[in-house]
């Protein structure tokens, strides 16, 4: 394992070292490129004066609060169509109409809607959300072993606590694993609508140090970027297998 | 049986064509503001406007080309490169982990570097719609080539192939579904990323296009201009599914 890992460092490694090299021995001036010590120099001096921190503050807000929306709204609307089968036929030309909208394309749409800043992100972010837990919910409500859907009938529970004691339990393993492949997209989606428009948070960040031609500020930025995306994803899956084990795999309770 | 089925269909038409009657009743009552929210008639009257003076059409073919070249640079690259590395357990141990650290990056933060090296120009586009579409079906390619069943490599060995012969002959097949899945995946990317270089680059597009018409608060056009991105996400993933049963139809035929 240890070896493996090692291994795995070789490359990153020798990439970086090199490009230091190379960098070093042709005194390189460059608008687009800059040695890995200055990255981390530039990285080091915006921790410092603390723009990295307001910026990453400011994407993470815009990226949950959109995913806590879409998460409830795809929750919600999933949950209803995987238990009424009828309803789920009535949406489908609507939700296949609409699903397939890129959510970068209603950015103008937010735009003159909503106005630059926070509101518009997270109503884009939010739509780019609803989707996957939309779609995953669904199958797994409907996946729930039928005898408990039995157990419910003969209880006699009433529809709010079947939902409420019954189907989120039993389908909560796979309902974490879309709101996992939710929380990516909406980093994604958030960061993604700051560099294309939106003045805020670390799309913006980057943006800015790449027009004031710091490549060193815009590589250390991207470098951090990578960071957040990396950690977001690890702790979610640890937060899977903390929770729920082997059973976000196979589908919960069979 | 299928009479139920057609039913059922023309129900959920019957709902769907209930929600624009509700969009159009909003939309005509002025319950929002018509500067934000055209009613379905004017979206689809610019819609024809569009089409008829030529001006979607360039654009929405102008769209497609980012796309569709992006897209081709990004299953050729990803399919050779994941080959490579998915076909060597060396270069598995090596390479794999630094690619999974690099997945969850938002391919779009790549933008900035992109504008720096190649400037707002079409190479941009290229490049960064390509950067962001490789990686679905590069790691599909190397998952898909790690999957591949040991006993066919077996027979490989046992019939001494070349590598060049496995290659084609034993993992390319075998892989083709994690394949064509990552290939669709790259299909929304490619589409998301070349509204967004459209956007940023000024480039002849939909993403161009929708800007241009909120900035003049002309709503009936950008309206018009986001139903065909719908319309341009929809057929293309519907081609692409037509494309994957089509290919893959000697694999169901098998099993």
């Amino acid at each position: 394992m240890t070896a493996n890992s090692a291994k795995a460092l070789v490359l990153p490694l020798g990439i970086l070292v090199a490009f230091e090299v190379w960098a070093r021995a042709t005194h390189l001036q460059s608008d687009s490129l800059a040695p890995p010590s200055e990255i981390v120099m530039a990285l080091i001096g915006a921790f410092a004066d603390l723009s990295i921190l307001t910026a990453t503050r400011d994407t993470l807000f815009s990226a949950f609060a959109g995913l806590a929306i879409g998460t409830v709204i795809g929750l919600a609307l999933g949950i209803a169509f995987g238990i009424s089968d009828t309803l789920n036929r009535l949406m489908e030309v609507t939700v296949e109409a609409i699903r397939p909208i890129p959510s970068i394309a209603l950015l103008p749409i937010a735009l003159i809607a909503l106005g630059f800043g926070y509101r518009m992100e997270i109503a884009i972010v939010a739509f780019a959300c609803v989707w996957p837990v939309l779609i995953l919910s669904r199958a797994a409500v409907r996946s729930i072993e039928p005898r408990l859907m039995e157990v419910a009938r003969a209880l006699r529970l009433p529809p709010a606590q079947r939902v409420w004691k019954i189907i989120i339990p039993a389908a909560l393993p796979r309902i974490f694993v879309a709101f996992r492949l939710s929380a990516g997209i909406a980093l994604i989606v958030a960061v993604t609508v700051e560099i294309a428009i939106n003045p805020l948070g670390l799309g913006a960040g980057i943006m800015l140090a790449q027009q004031a031609l710091r490549p060193d500020l815009m590589l250390a930025y991207l470098v951090w970027i990578g960071i957040i995306g990396y950690a977001l994803n690890v702790l979610l899956v640890i937060a899977q297998n903390r929770l729920f084990g082997r059973a976000a795999l196979t589908g919960g309770g069979q | 049986m299928n009479r139920a089925v057609i039913l059922w269909r023309v129900a959920s038409f019957a709902v769907a064509a209930c929600f624009i009657a509700l969009w159009q009743l909003i939309a005509n009552l002025k319950l929002v503001s018509p500067v934000f929210l055209p009613g379905p008639d004017r979206a689809w009257a610019a819609l024809v406007r569009g089409f008829s003076s030529g001006d979607l059409w360039s654009k929405l073919a102008g769209t497609l080309e980012h796309m569709a070249y992006g897209w081709l640079a990004a299953s050729i690259a990803g399919i050779a490169i994941g080959a490579i590395i998915g076909s060597s357990r060396t270069m598995r141990t090596y390479v794999a982990p630094s690619l999974e650290f690099l997945r969850p990056l938002p391919v779009s933060a790549i933008i900035p570097v992109a504008i720096a090296m190649l400037g707002l120009t079409q190479a941009m586009a290229l490049f960064v719609i390509s950067f962001g579409a490789i990686w679905p079906i590069m790691l599909a390619t190397i998952h898909g080539f790690a999957a591949v069943e040991p006993r066919l490599y077996e027979v490989a060995r046992s019939l001494q192939m070349s590598r060049l012969a496995v290659i084609f002959k034993i993992a390319l097949p075998s892989a083709s579904p994690d394949i064509l899945a990552g290939m669709r995946l790259s299909l929304t990317v490619a589409l998301i990323l070349s509204v967004v270089c459209e956007i940023l680059a000024g480039l002849d597009g939909l993403g161009h296009w929708v800007l241009l018409s909120a900035r003049a608060f002309r709503s009936a056009d950008l309206f018009a201009g986001v139903i065909l991105l719908g319309v341009t996400g929809y057929v293309t993933s519907v081609a692409m599914s037509l494309a994957e049963n089509k290919l893959l139809a000697w694999q169901a035929a098998q099993r």
